[in-house]
């Protein structure tokens, strides 16, 4: 049987919670021996999901974005939930360049930097219900300073 | 470090900070177009010499100052990239717009 370890962190969705999250949850992954450049990408990816939440799902209100990070083997799944505005056109939200809120300097670039930086990437959503963002990642293709 | 903002000659400097995402780049905003409203900047520096994390953020509020000194005729570069803020640059495709150097 494969050894899973699992670690939830629920959190306000203020934008100086960014940092926090993205360090907490790239310390839960040092137990997979990465790369810096590996804890990067999960960082990067981490804080793109993250930034999402607190800017789109619930604009100017405050509400809970849940994390939960699953390693499983040398791949740890880190899921995004929100419970706030949803969705309402996936496909588009995830084209580059892409952004409802251009006013905001966003870049539209957040999913696409997700997919990139991550090896899996998977977004439901209900508008009105919440979204989540399910990401994978495996670790240990390069060299480890760490080890 | 936190970052700050400064005006040498026509030349708006912005010390990146440590770390550039949604919730650091908001105050960096603010400054630097409360200074290209009320001056005339030719230039906008992006110096990254203190910088080790970039996201999407970033790239947007770049983008969004570049627009601005672009309408007054001027340009914008950033200095001091290093490896990880240069990827990111990168995959956002920044460099066909805006010089970037290492040192």
């Amino acid at each position: 049987m494969e050894n899973t370890n699992e670690m939830v962190l629920e959190f306000d969705s203020r934008s100086q919670n960014e940092g926090f999250v993205r360090v907490a949850v790239a310390a839960f992954a040092t137990q997979l021996n990465p790369t810096l450049e590996e804890v990067a990408d999960l960082k990067t990816a981490v804080s793109e999901a993250v930034t999402n939440v607190v800017i789109h799902a619930y604009r100017e209100k405050t509400g809970k974005v849940r994390i939960e990070c699953c390693v499983r083997g040398k791949e740890m799944t880190v899921t995004v939930i929100d419970y706030g505005v949803g969705i309402e056109n996936i496909e588009k939200a995830m084209e580059p360049l892409y952004t409802t809120r251009p006013e905001l300097d966003r870049s539209g670039m957040g999913f696409a930097f997700m997919e990139a930086f991550m090896d899996e990437l998977e977004v439901e959503s209900r508008p009105g219900n919440g979204t989540i963002v399910r990401m994978k990642k495996k670790f240990g293709c390069g060299q480890s300073p760490f080890a | 470090m936190k970052g700050s903002v400064q005006v040498k000659n026509q030349s708006l400097i912005i010390h990146v900070p440590k770390e550039l995402d949604h919730h650091s780049a908001l105050p960096i905003r603010q400054q630097a177009d409360d200074i290209m409203r009320h001056q005339n900047i030719r230039e906008v520096v992006m110096d990254f010499s203190g910088t080790d994390f970039m996201d999407s953020s970033g790239i947007g509020m770049m983008m969004g100052r570049y627009r601005a000194v672009q309408r007054n005729g001027g340009h914008m570069r950033a200095e001091h990239v290093n490896d990880r803020v240069k990827k990111i640059l990168d995959m956002a495709g920044i460099g066909k717009l805006i010089e970037i150097s290492r040192a």
